[in-house]
């Protein structure tokens, strides 16, 4: 296996091989992913593009439109196209290359799919430390396309500098743009196949469901498009650029760092969790089985590991 | 470590006939893989490409027009010009029998010719990842 050290050296050079390789270790929490990813950190530059909405609105259509617009102006594009993995068998068939197969031999397009590997959200839980590879290694946009399951993808806002949600008519009525969450998490909400019957519907139904967005919050802007004749795609350049360049570098950083910490946190959570398990019951597995047994509730475990690593904190003299 | 068996099938040329590679996809992914399809009509240069970026473990090619001794070794050999000859290829198709020894001189691990079960791809690609080890 090829060194840390040799991995962020060719990432460096701009190796196509290394670029690929650090993504499946940080990918697979491989045991230097974090090592790779302390380097890389600092070194991310430009921004991030986040594109969620239901399976079938056209997201992967959307972004081979992207891709297109930033090579026009000579920019290095990254993809990080997600797609769920089963929960049954982990397994994942991963298509979003096929809408994007105009890219397909760019040397300075770097597509890359990702299972959710049973990550709720619609996101892969390494899309981020993805993100961070790909943006370090020079690609600006990098653009991530979120598992389209619709109502569950407000991750994808605390991870990109500016998210798309992207609808289309004739998935459901007015209360489907009522539910909480999912509108307010577009920084622009794009209403692609405006060619198709329903779409003046459409935007009556999410303009009006913006109208009741708390006051505090900034309302996104509603633009029409559609992805395969090209209409509407130039106002959507226009606006993506505005909230571009309105969002400073040192905010943008900020940001990225206080997200990520809070990703971290959680995924530290559980591993310090699966060891207090190991500790207290011999594991999950035989913790989960004196829940099924009626002996103990998850409650009681949960508290009983919260106790334990308290005593542990105690234990070390510190406060 | 949550490691995954990454499968990449392409479809190079201008052969349109996909329901193989399409079966071969999802019985990877009912098998627990994570299965990247490139959609039809790719060029080697593109399948090679994706690969790399992907970061497959192996590339399953397919192809019934019978331009599969041309665009088989092109493959191969685009992946090993790319320092990734460590990636294994297999193929599909309307092979015929005296192609299969020229194919497996090319780089190809195996070639497996209609009416293989699914099983026997999913056996071959887990005995290689056993070998590799």
């Amino acid at each position: 296996m090829t060194s840390t050290a040799d991995i962020i050296r060719d990432i460096g050079e701009g190796s196509i091989r290394a670029i690929a390789r650090a993504l499946s270790r940080v990918e697979n929490g491989s045991p230097d992913s974090a090592d790779i990813l302390d380097v890389l950190f600092g070194k991310q530059q430009g921004f991030t593009l986040g594109i969620t909405g239901p399976p079938g609105a056209g997201k992967s259509t959307l972004v081979n439109r992207m891709i297109t617009r930033y090579r026009t102006t000579d920019n290095s594009v990254g993809v990080i196209a997600v797609d769920p993995s089963s929960p049954f068998t982990g397994g994942a068939l991963l298509g979003d290359r096929i809408r994007m197969q105009s890219h397909a031999s760019d040397p300075k397009v770097f597509i890359r799919s990702m299972g959710s590997r049973g990550h709720l959200g619609g996101l892969s839980g390494a899309t981020r430390d993805a993100s961070c590879v790909l943006s370090a290694a020079g690609y600006s946009p990098v653009i991530i396309e979120t598992v389209g399951v619709g109502q569950a993808e407000v991750e994808i806002a605390d991870l990109a500098h500016i998210t798309l949600l992207v609808l289309v008519p004739g998935l459901g009525d007015d209360v489907q743009s009522m539910k909480a969450g999912i509108m307010e998490i577009g920084d622009i909400i794009v209403l692609n196949k405006a060619d198709r019957n329903g779409i003046d519907q459409l935007e009556s139904y999410v303009k009006a469901s913006l109208e009741f967005m708390p006051a505090d919050l900034k309302k996104p802007e509603v633009i029409r498009i559609s992805a395969v004749s090209g209409e509407g795609l130039e106002d959507l350049w226009g606006a993506i650029d505005r909230l571009v360049a309105a969002q400073t570098g040192e905010e943008k950083t900020a940001r990225s760092a206080v997200k990520t910490l809070n990703g971290i946190l959680t995924e530290n959570g559980i591993i310090i969790s699966e060891k207090l398990l190991e500790i207290e019951y011999n594991g999950r597995k035989a913790a989960e089985e004196l829940i099924l047994a009626g002996q103990l509730s998850p409650y009681a475990i949960g508290k009983k590991l919260l106790e334990r690593a308290e005593g542990m904190f105690k234990h070390n003299g510190s406060k | 470590m949550n490691r995954k068996i990454r499968v990449l099938i392409g479809k190079p040329g201008l052969d349109g006939h996909d329901r193989g590679a399409k079966y071969i996809a999802r019985a990877l992914r009912d098998a627990g893989m994570e299965v990247v399809y490139t959609g039809i009509r790719q060029t080697p240069e593109a399948i090679a490409d994706a690969a790399i970026q992907e970061d497959v473990d192996f590339v399953g090619i397919s192809l019934l027009s019978g331009a599969h001794n041309h665009l088989f070794p092109e493959v191969a050999r685009l992946l090993k010009e790319k320092d990734a000859s460590d990636i294994i290829l297999f193929g599909g198709g309307v092979i015929p029998e005296e192609d299969i020894p020229g194919l497996k001189d090319a780089g190809y691990a195996a070639i497996f010719t209609p009416g293989t079960p699914a099983a026997e791809v999913v056996g071959f690609i887990n005995l290689q990842m056993e070998k590799r080890q």
